[in-house]
């Protein structure tokens, strides 16, 4: 089949213009590109079918007006700084900068293709912003201003602090180890007391202010939880590291034999090295949720009293005031139709896959999508008082029921810190009123139980695992949003799955029945003419059928042309005897002929059956939760051998049910899409969505999975379990490490040497350990 | 001994000469979008500049 030149997507025949492109926008965002002399851009680029084909929106750009959200630059120049949508690769980067940089007046565009945001700069009064953001959105990307100051540069501006930290720290590490080894090898051999003092004196020069430099984060937060009143692993981290560096700075200055600068300064290296990597991994999950989120806002279209429209935000819309709905938008508001007649698609909101038929009078609820004509809807509720907002509360009042879950290293730490403290105080008094030694050597020995015990490997056991766990997910498609996600995930015993969307692909498809190929090119050819869901998935069975001309579409009720009536039952005329069955169906009614029944059904997702089967092998016990009618839910629960289901329930139910499984001592996960199960994934024990979800979903949920693959679940699963064993073994490691030295510390036998070698040896093998996980 | 003395400068340098460059980099920004770098060498046979040539462009595809 031909496609688009500019989209890319399959052309629709007799809807094509000139056998090239799929709409007039297509074939003009084609020639603008070409124009620029920028067509280079379809050779290199490689579409993503995960990604919104790019086709570019009516009157996008005339949603937004860019010109408030400029900023003046340093240098007299405008900023504008907007989130980009639909990036397909490296090409629409390329093909966005070229196109912006090529109107008069732009001094800089830069898109940042990791976090999608782009920079916009101009000449004051050279450009107009609108016209600039126009030239982008005309080519089908989506763009939404934000402000930098808001969105995650407290997080970047933290994470370059550890960056830093770290790159001082490991510069530090490197060259005190230098002169480290050189005593080291001296001691065996002939290196005077002079040498010695001097390569300490050296090492003190550079460790000194690079511990007071890199030591930085661990000592604030170290000095917040002891203000707290509470103690957590940067305790005894500050406590090693400080006690280490005095101590080997006391032995400089009376030319001693043993310092622990490099022990002091490779201790901050490693443990810097695992909190980057803990930061990094949940940043981006965390910059790909904001990104979803702010694309979210977008505004409602206001008919005013003189015909004139207007666009607003939708918690700024008065009750009364009309409101236009284009065919494909999704509603801003709560109200009902005043004038129109189209069909809407409330899956979000109900979970029901068919389309409702909306003629004035119906009520609709922000959130549902327009399919096939224009509407006009008079607002009966906006901004707080919506169903969409009534359901943002539940799910709010459902998070704060949701118990702080205390991460295991959390919870390791808060019985580490005092034994090792108290391990170190009895060392010293066992030393000085048992034995009999003087203050300072016992000082020094229990200095060096201090140092030794220094959770290095066991800060690094838990973040290593983390960041290879979600890094092997994320390649996967599979993006953790909270930091404690995958330790919750290890714990769950007990599965819920939303239907529509979820298990299902929320789209209908064609039922066999008793049609014969003629009615279904007939109807196909029909059908190829409309957007409703039903009609499509026609068409998609059918495409070589060729469209029928003049076709008229009758928005709620169905398809004519040529005498043939393709659609409702009452519609085509077919009388009450013939009778289908249930479910979604269309009729094609000709003269002279029985009309002729289409029965479709939302279909599965592909590998549903077999994430069921392997989540049952899995022992977990699996449970239908849906808002659907009892017999859709019921003919999917038997087909995928889910034993326990629900039909009809309510956003509340689902949240009831979840909180009767929990407090029955269960571990539940929710995975669901629609805004009906948004509250249920609050209230979860942790929770995932697909990524074709809504954006409170997202929110709500704990992981995103993209793709049509319900296999992510299972898989998800697995990581959490093989990630959480790692942890275990982990822990595992750095403990026993802990008993070999520990003892050895107590007694005295402890040089630097010793000290570095334990430290590093057992930092590596809990990282090598945690690798494992990336491999399958 | 000379030696040493000449040599332990020498490789402070040289590794602080790294440190800098290290956090030049990362002050200038460098880091800040490693997927789109990665990717942008492919394409900057014409950098983005104001009212670029357009004729240039098309004569060479």
């Amino acid at each position: 089949m031909a496609s688009c030149r500019h989209c890319g997507q399959g052309l629709i025949p007799g809807k094509e213009i000139g056998g090239q492109y799929c709409c007039a926008g297509c074939q003009a965002a084609h020639d603008l590109v070409e124009g620029l002399g920028l067509d280079q851009y379809y050779q290199r680029r490689s579409l993503d079918p995960a990604q919104r084909p790019l086709v570019p929106e009516e009157d996008d750009a005339a949603r937004v007006d860019f010109t408030q959200h400029a900023k003046p630059g340093q240098k007299g120049d405008q900023v504008l700084y907007l989130m980009v949508e639909g990036l397909h690769c490296a090409a629409c980067v390329w093909l966005i900068e070229n196109v912006l940089a090529r109107q008069p007046g732009v001094t800089h565009a830069r898109l940042n293709m990791t976090t999608r945001r782009l920079e916009l700069r101009w000449i004051d009064g050279a450009a107009d912003p609108n016209l600039l953001v126009h030239s982008v959105t005309q080519l089908g990307y989506r763009l939404v201003p934000y402000d930098p100051a808001r969105i995650g540069d407290a997080v970047s501006a933290h994470e370059k602090e550890l960056l830093k930290c770290m790159a001082v720290a490991g510069f530090a590490a490197g060259n005190v180890m230098l002169f480290s080894v050189s005593i080291w090898a001296g001691q065996a051999d002939y290196m005077g007391w002079a040498t010695r003092t001097f390569l300490h004196w050296l090492s003190a020069l550079i460790a000194l202010p690079a511990v007071v430099y890199s030591g930085r984060p661990f000592f604030k937060s170290a000095y917040e939880a002891l203000s707290a009143k509470r103690t957590n692993m940067d305790v005894p981290i500050s406590l090693g590291v400080l006690l280490a560096t005095g101590m080997s700075l006391w032995e400089t200055v009376r030319a001693g034999e043993h310092a622990y600068f490099d022990a002091a300064i490779s201790l901050l290296f490693f443990l810097l090295i695992g909190r980057y990597l803990d930061s990094r991994a949940r940043g981006r999950a965390r910059s790909a949720a904001s990104h979803l989120i702010a694309l979210g806002a977008r505004s409602v279209t206001v008919l005013l009293a003189d015909g004139a429209r207007k666009l607003l935000p939708p918690q700024q819309v008065a009750t009364g005031s009309i409101v236009l709905v284009a065919p494909g938008e999704r509603i801003g508001i709560d109200g009902k139709v005043s004038e129109g007649v189209s069909d809407l698609d409330a899956s979000l909101i109900s979970g029901e896959t068919l389309p409702i038929q909306a003629k004035p009078g119906t009520p609709v609820f922000a959130g549902m999508l327009n399919l096939s004509a224009a509407l006009r809807l008079e607002v009966t509720a906006a901004g707080e008082a919506t169903l969409l907002a009534e359901i943002v509360r539940l799910m709010e009042n459902a998070e704060q029921g949701r118990a702080r879950y205390a991460a295991i290293a959390d919870r390791v730490a808060r019985w580490y810190a005092p034994v090792v403290h108290t391990a170190a105080l009895g060392t010293f008094l066992f030393w000085t009123l048992i034995l009999g030694t003087a203050w300072q050597p016992a000082l020094m020995i229990a200095v060096s139980v201090l140092i030794i015990t220094c959770p290095c490997a066991l800060a690094l056991a838990v973040p290593v695992v983390q960041v290879v766990a979600s890094g092997r997910l994320m390649r996967q498609g599979i993006l953790m949003k909270s930091a404690t996600a995958l330790e919750r995930l290890a714990q769950v015993d007990h599965i819920l799955f939303d239907k529509t969307g979820t298990l299902t692909l929320g789209r209908p498809e064609l039922l066999p029945g008793d049609w014969t190929a003629a009615d279904l090119a007939l109807a196909a050819s029909l059908a190829v003419s409309s957007r409703h869901p039903l009609a499509r998935a026609l068409a998609r069975r059918c495409p070589e059928a060729a469209p029928m001309r003049e076709v008229t579409e009758l928005a709620g009720l169905g398809l004519e042309g040529d005498g043939v009536r393709l659609g409702r039952r009452a519609w085509c005329q077919v009388s009450d005897e013939l009778d289908g069955g249930e479910g979604p169906e269309l009729w094609l009614a000709r003269t002279g002929r029985q009309p002729v029944r289409f029965a479709f059904e939302d279909s599965p997702r592909l590998d549903s059956k077999e994430t069921v089967n392997a989540l049952t092998k899995m022992k977990y016990s699996l449970e239908l939760l849906s808002g659907d009618r009892a017999f859709a839910v019921e003919s999917l629960a038997n087909r995928l051998g889910v034993a326990k289901w629900r039909a009809l329930c309510l956003p509340a139910d689902k949240v009831a049910r979840l909180e009767e499984l929990k407090q029955a001592g269960h571990k539940p996960l929710m995975v669901g899409d629609g805004l009906n199960d948004a509250p249920a994934l609050s209230a979860a024990f942790v929770s995932m969505s697909p990524s074709t979800a809504v954006d409170v979903s997202q929110t709500a949920a704990d992981v995103i999975f993209q793709g049509d693959r319900l296999m992510s679940v299972a898989e998800t699963l697995r990581v959490a379990k093989k990630s959480n064993m790692l942890v275990k073994q982990n822990f595992g490691l750095a403990l026993a490490y802990n008993l070999v030295t520990v003892p050895l510390a107590m007694a005295g036998h402890v040089t630097p040497l010793i000290a570095a070698i334990a430290m590093s040896s057992s930092s590596v093998v809990v990282i090598v350990n945690a690798l494992r996980l990336g491999r399958r | 001994m000379t030696n040493l003395l000449m040599l332990i400068p020498v490789a402070l340098l040289l590794g602080l000469f790294g440190l800098l460059a290290f956090l030049w980099a990362l002050k200038s920004g460098q880091f800040e979008d490693l997927d789109g770098s990665a990717h942008r060498i492919l394409f900057d046979d014409d950098p983005p500049q104001p009212k670029a040539d357009v004729n240039k462009d098309s004569d060479k595809t």
